[in-house]
């Protein structure tokens, strides 16, 4: 199967969009709402065309400004699933799934199971069933390179855990290239192999999802990828240990190196919980009042000052953890990173 | 005063003025009717002048609604979707037909196409009259009808999803398959609606047709313009063409309305609220 290769500027209104990409399995880009991420779906689709850069399929070049070749949207072999999916709402399932001529339309239907449904109309379904369709369409195209647009954003939270292991193991079956957008991290990691982080038109870092989080190269990244974030002022303390006097006046420690301004990221599920102060291999504690507590599956997160720790529900449990309780929360100094800070505030995009 | 009776005050100015707009409006339609019992109405279709009126008319609006639908959906279309320098001008250009004066239209077609007019000699060299002839009248309703077909259908493809018309690209299907299969049949309740008031217009065109292409019985004389022909003559065959005149525009607007209600669940929710605008 070849590979997308994707180099290219594209002026958006607030910002250029800026980019390389390879996509030799599954993609995610990730970003907050307003990133680009969209648009660069829609440069490699042929929808928009950027000012400058390349994109081709293995030897097959769709677009390059320098060469002037921009081949139209229906002349590159991708299969693109809109966020809202953008299905035709005056013709039947089947007909959607038909649109593009394939072969065996009923095959797809069939593998996607929903021959059932495929004489309604798009406004009669589900949003899980809307996204099958979408998805079956867009693949019985016969696509070279599958791009998918928020591929859960218009469905529940119910839904949305159901859908995506399924999109997993179709991802798998299929086994094209797969450029994801999505604002979610969890979605992300959960679907590819590499996830980039865009801001502003720009990447930020792009690596394994383990990458992200054990090396975030800045406190973005941190921070979408769901780690707490605290700022501080770093100072070295003697050769192995780095202290960060915290705004708020605590002080933290960290094995990693660094001076002056910096973030201290530290994962949920790094934090422990205790209702006492306990005197163990821990350096740090954070002890602050308990601002919520939220069931996620069998884990419970819980907001203590400015900290969010996870911990499994039994614990909480065990713990009596209840909103406007005093609770201790501690953290290792190997437990953390420190990254630069940007100077552009903390991202709102970022708490659990 | 207190605040419920203010309210009771408001209900009842709601009431009283819906109901002087609708005796105003109902009255002079009914008048027509009481006028010409359905007994004489029937006898006075027979009527030559009737007759006659009334094949020029279909005969005359059928024509120019063909040129209107086969060269305004692709006009519309580009309106629609392209943005380009001068553009505004051009859909003022457009709709500017709606508000001039009948008249001026009537004059606009001789200064342009008759016998003296700026394309008068390029014509007669090729053999070809215009003015006072059936193709004059087709002219006169296409120029004054189609702005409101054009508007409408303007609207009708701007409120199809672009999303809808991106996904059709992607799935390999180039911009005239995808204006065939995705574009026009959802903006079909809106071309639709565009295409009956148009039609409705056409049929009650006046000035412009008498300016430039006369009232010749048989040839140019129009539905309305027999109207006005036999205002002196006999009252009663005014009466009846009204009375069709009524029933045919009556029965658009009907059609039109039932159409759109039977639409809905086929388009996109947003051309679905343009269309009930309408109704």
């Amino acid at each position: 199967m070849a590979a997308l290769s994707a180099h290219f500027t594209l002026p958006l209104r607030a910002f250029e969009l800026e980019l390389a990409l390879a996509v030799e399995s599954t993609v995610a880009l990730v970003g907050p709402s307003g990133a680009g991420k969209t648009s660069v779906l829609r440069a490699i689709a042929g929808l928009v065309r950027p000012s400058s850069g390349r994109v081709a399929l293995g030897d097959d070049v769709w677009f390059d400004a320098e060469n002037g070749v921009s081949r139209p949207p229906e002349e590159r072999r991708v299969g693109l699933v809109f966020q809202e999916y953008a299905l035709f709402p005056h013709l039947s399932v089947r007909k959607n799934v038909a649109y593009a001529g394939g072969d065996r339309p009923d095959e797809y239907l069939e593998r996607f199971r929903i021959s059932h449904l495929a004489d309604a109309r798009p406004d009669e379904l589900s949003g899980g069933e809307r996204q099958r369709v979408a998805l079956a369409r867009a693949l019985a195209r016969n696509p070279d390179v599958l791009l998918l647009d928020e591929p859960f954003s218009a469905l529940d939270a119910h839904t949305k855990s159901t859908v995506r292991a399924e999109v997993h193991e179709l991802l798998g079956e299929f086994g094209l290239p797969t450029l994801i957008v999505t604002h979610d991290y969890e979605d992300a990691s959960a679907l590819a192999e590499e996830v980039g982080v865009i801001v502003d038109g720009k990447l930020r870092q792009l690596g394994t999802p383990q990458e992200l989080v054990s090396r975030p190269s800045d406190e973005f990244v941190a921070s979408f990828t769901g780690a707490n974030l605290l700022r501080g002022s770093a100072r070295r303390e003697g050769d192995r240990l780095t202290r960060v006097e915290l705004d708020t006046g605590e002080s933290l420690f960290s094995t990693d190196v660094a001076e002056g301004v910096v973030g201290v990221v530290v994962y949920p599920w790094e934090v422990a919980v205790g209702r006492a102060r306990v005197d163990d291999s821990a350096l740090n504690v954070v002890s602050g009042e308990v601002g919520s507590v939220v069931e996620v599956g069998n884990r419970v997160r819980v907001r203590i000052g400015p900290l969010t720790a996870e911990v499994t529900a039994s614990s909480a449990e065990r713990l009596e953890l209840a909103r406007g309780g005093v609770a201790f929360a501690t953290f290792k100094a190997t437990g953390t990173r420190l990254v630069p800070l940007d100077g552009r505030g903390r991202p709102s995009a970022t708490d659990p | 005063m207190g605040e419920s009776a203010r309210r009771g005050l408001f209900g009842i100015a709601l009431f009283v003025a819906s109901l002087l707009t609708f005796a105003f409006l109902a009255l002079p339609l009914v008048a027509i009717f009481v006028h010409v019992p359905p007994g004489d109405l029937v006898a006075q279709l027979s009527n030559p002048v009737v007759t006659d009126a009334l094949i020029v008319s279909l005969k005359t609006n059928l024509i120019a609604q063909v040129f209107i639908l086969v060269l305004g959906t692709p006009t519309a279309y580009l309106l629609a979707t392209r943005r380009f320098r001068g553009r505004a001008l051009l859909v003022t250009l457009v709709e500017l037909p709606l508000v001039l004066p009948p008249a001026v239209a009537g004059i606009g077609l001789l200064a342009a196409f008759g016998r003296f007019g700026l394309l008068g000699g390029t014509l007669r060299g090729l053999g070809i009259t215009i003015p006072f002839t059936q193709t004059a009248v087709v002219f006169a309703v296409a120029f004054v009808a189609s702005p409101l077909y054009i508007r409408q259908a303007i609207a009708a493809f701007e409120a199809v999803d672009a999303n809808l018309v991106a996904a059709s690209r992607t799935l390999g299907v180039g911009p005239a398959g995808t204006f065939f299969r995705v574009v026009l049949p959802l903006a079909s309740g809106g071309l639709l609606a565009g295409e009956a008031l148009s039609f409705a217009r056409g049929l009650g065109e006046f000035g412009a047709t008498i300016m430039f292409a006369g009232s010749l019985q048989r040839v140019t004389q129009t539905l309305p313009l027999a109207i006005y022909a036999e205002f002196d003559v006999d009252f009663d065959v005014t009466l009846a063409i009204s009375a069709v005149l009524i029933v045919i525009s009556g029965a658009l607007l009907l059609s039109l309305k039932l159409a759109t209600s039977w639409q809905p669940s086929r388009l996109t929710s947003r051309s679905r609220s343009e269309l009930l605008s309408w109704s």
